[in-house]
């Protein structure tokens, strides 16, 4: 039934945004053809008039009160950042070289 | 060695009536944990002295003649997927290698409120994505029962603290039975509530449709009043359910199931459970029976596809919810160097970051949820959750109660199968459909299992929001398997050897 090569697992793995190893790419995808062939069966039962649900509680925007409380001073948001600097979390490039 | 093999009521009676202190009864675990925790490996991270400033705390408001909560001044162990201020949280990854929490989970803040002592953080499978403990960053967790056996998982380090005497109480979370079936197959109690019972502020992500953070203890009265010390509504959490908690303790004090209707599910008995668990099983109906419940059986057809679902489902919602570990805000980052762009920086953190079983879990979901697939995968996958809900919805016209072995087998072999994911993910084909319905489930133990001598364990299940039930039949049931044992299963831990 359901297959999956080693481009499909190196085209998710980019979407995921995960660097893999040749090696890593290869024992991926037959794991997840096993595994993908176990959970297809979920496709035997899911007809058309079954209603589908995403959430065990139907709710449906959930505010809290517009309410000032206090919340994490900028020293606390950025005591865990791998770089920051003045009250703002430093980042790697994020856009190309040239402009 | 006495006081820390008392109950957690036991030792609140202890404190109450000046037996004992918070400080004495904290510095006990603390010894234990020091004696064994280089063989179980509970513990991530074991904070002393903060531990003893909240016991001298505890004791100094007794002494003060504060009005305290049933567990003041009581030990507990944490799992590290729960955010605590300032102590390290790693959720067994390398990814959160050295992060310290800027803010309290609310689990943590009632915990604190309630003047319970956190011990320290266990262990657990990365991101709680497992069966068995062997997936942490840290090395695994050993079963007390058996040191070369799981704990079960995700919450092995929990489950593992209470049957070592580390901890009279422990927090878990269940996202598919991740508290359940660690309390199996150590012997334990423990709790998955209805889903938005307990807040999930400040628990780290991994399927937040299913996760539940629950209560973990050695007896079903412990289990119940940390349940109600952290159950309630939270206006943090847009999920939380804001209805008054159902009388848990009276239910766990009550225990009488005369009259009661228990439904055993046929489908979660039979090929691929161990006959010595279902023998436990079978035992704990007739215990049942004989103090006047009515046990009838009934049939819950689409619990067959739950694995199925659950491993779409949960792997969808994990790589949406794992996204956040992007190496720019915090955790660990890898590869910044000059020229390096953040796309760059992301890829190499997560290939880093992450173990075998997050990213194979990340990857499914990825794929579940593509362009192209995501009705064959994601769609179908919600529709048999609904049949689930369903065939519950039915099953609880029928009965009270709906009971099942939580685990088809007691605890096997660290490594036995490591390589196998689906083997692994086998272990939950009883707890998961109840995260699927968002209801709640018990599990505690039935005793041990013939052919290994290692505990098996009962599982009972409710209707959402009628948690009272499980603690009733629960405390009815444990009534009843004591009186048959003798002694608390526990006194039969024989793991740790002399020590134990």
């Amino acid at each position: 039934m359901a297959g999956i090569s080693r481009d499909d697992v190196a085209n998710l793995a980019r979407l995921a945004r995960i660097d893999m190893a040749p090696a890593e790419l290869d024992h991926l995808a037959s794991e997840l053809g096993v595994i993908l062939n176990a959970v297809a069966r979920v496709q035997e039962v899911a007809g058309q008039d079954v209603p589908p649900t995403s959430h065990p509680l139907p709710l449906q925007n959930v505010y809290r009160k517009d309410e000032v409380i206090q919340s994490l001073t900028p020293e606390a948001a950025l005591s865990a950042a791998p770089a920051s600097e003045g009250q703002r979390f430093k980042v790697p490039k994020i856009l190309g070289e040239e402009a | 060695m006495t006081m820390i093999k008392k109950s957690a009521s036991e030792m609140a009676d202890a404190l109450a009536n000046g037996e004992t202190t918070s400080v004495a009864l904290t510095q006990a675990h603390l010894d234990r944990i020091a004696e064994v925790d280089k063989d179980v490996h509970a513990f991530l991270y074991v904070d002393t002295e903060g531990a003893l400033a909240q016991a001298a705390l505890a004791d100094k408001k007794r002494a003060a003649g504060e009005k305290l909560s049933p567990l003041a001044g009581i030990p507990l162990a944490l799992k590290d997927v729960m955010v605590q201020k300032g102590i390290p949280t790693t959720c067994g990854s390398k990814m959160l290698e050295g992060w310290r929490p800027p803010y309290d989970s609310t689990v943590v803040s009632k915990l604190r409120a309630a003047d319970v002592v956190i011990l320290g953080k266990t262990n657990m499978d990365e991101f709680a994505m497992g069966s068995s403990t062997e997936n942490s960053a840290y090395g695994p967790t050993h079963n007390p029962w058996d040191l070369s056996r799981i704990p079960g998982g995700s919450g092995g380090g929990s489950s593992a603290s209470l049957a070592a005497f580390e901890a009279p109480l422990a927090i878990g979370t269940d996202t598919g039975g991740s508290i359940r079936q660690p309390a199996a197959v150590t012997g334990t109690v423990g709790v998955k509530p209805t889903y938005g019972g307990v807040s999930r502020y400040g628990l780290v992500a991994f399927s937040s449709s299913l996760d539940q953070a629950g209560p973990c203890g050695r007896t079903v009265l412990d289990t119940a009043l940390l349940h109600e010390t952290i159950a309630g509504h939270d206006p943090k959490d847009s999920t939380s359910i804001n209805a008054p908690v159902p009388a848990i303790v009276a239910a766990a004090k009550n225990g009488n199931v005369k009259g009661l209707k228990i439904g055993v599910i046929k489908e979660l008995q039979g090929e691929g459970y161990q006959t010595g668990v279902l023998n436990r099983f079978n035992e704990s109906l007739e215990l049942l029976a004989g103090l006047g419940a009515e046990i009838v059986e009934v049939s819950c057809s689409y619990f067959e596809y739950a694995l199925a679902a659950y491993y779409l489902i949960a792997p969808s919602e994990c790589s949406s919810n794992l996204a956040r570990f992007d190496a720019m805000r915090y955790g660990i980052r890898v590869g910044d160097a000059s020229g390096v762009s953040a796309e760059e920086v992301m890829n190499l953190t997560r290939e880093v970051g992450f173990g075998r079983e997050v990213k194979r879990r990340i990857i499914l979901g990825t794929y579940a949820l593509s362009s192209g697939y995501y009705d064959a995968y994601y769609g179908s996958a919600q529709k048999v959750r609904t049949l689930i809900k369903q065939d519950f919805d039915n099953a609880f016209t029928k009965v009270d109660v709906l009971v099942s072995p939580t685990a088809p087998t007691t605890a096997f072999k660290i490594g036995e199968k490591a390589d196998d994911p689906i083997a692994m993910y086998l272990n939950d084909i009883a707890t998961i459909p109840v995260n699927m319905a968002g209801i709640c489930g018990m599990s505690l133990p039935s005793g041990l299992a013939d052919e290994d001598n290692l505990p098996a364990g009962f599982q009972i299940m409710a209707p959402a929001m009628k948690d009272d039930r499980l603690y009733n039949v629960g405390a009815a049931l444990e009534t009843a398997l004591l009186s048959k044992w003798g002694a608390p299963i526990l006194s039969h831990v024989s793991g740790l050897g002399a020590r134990a």
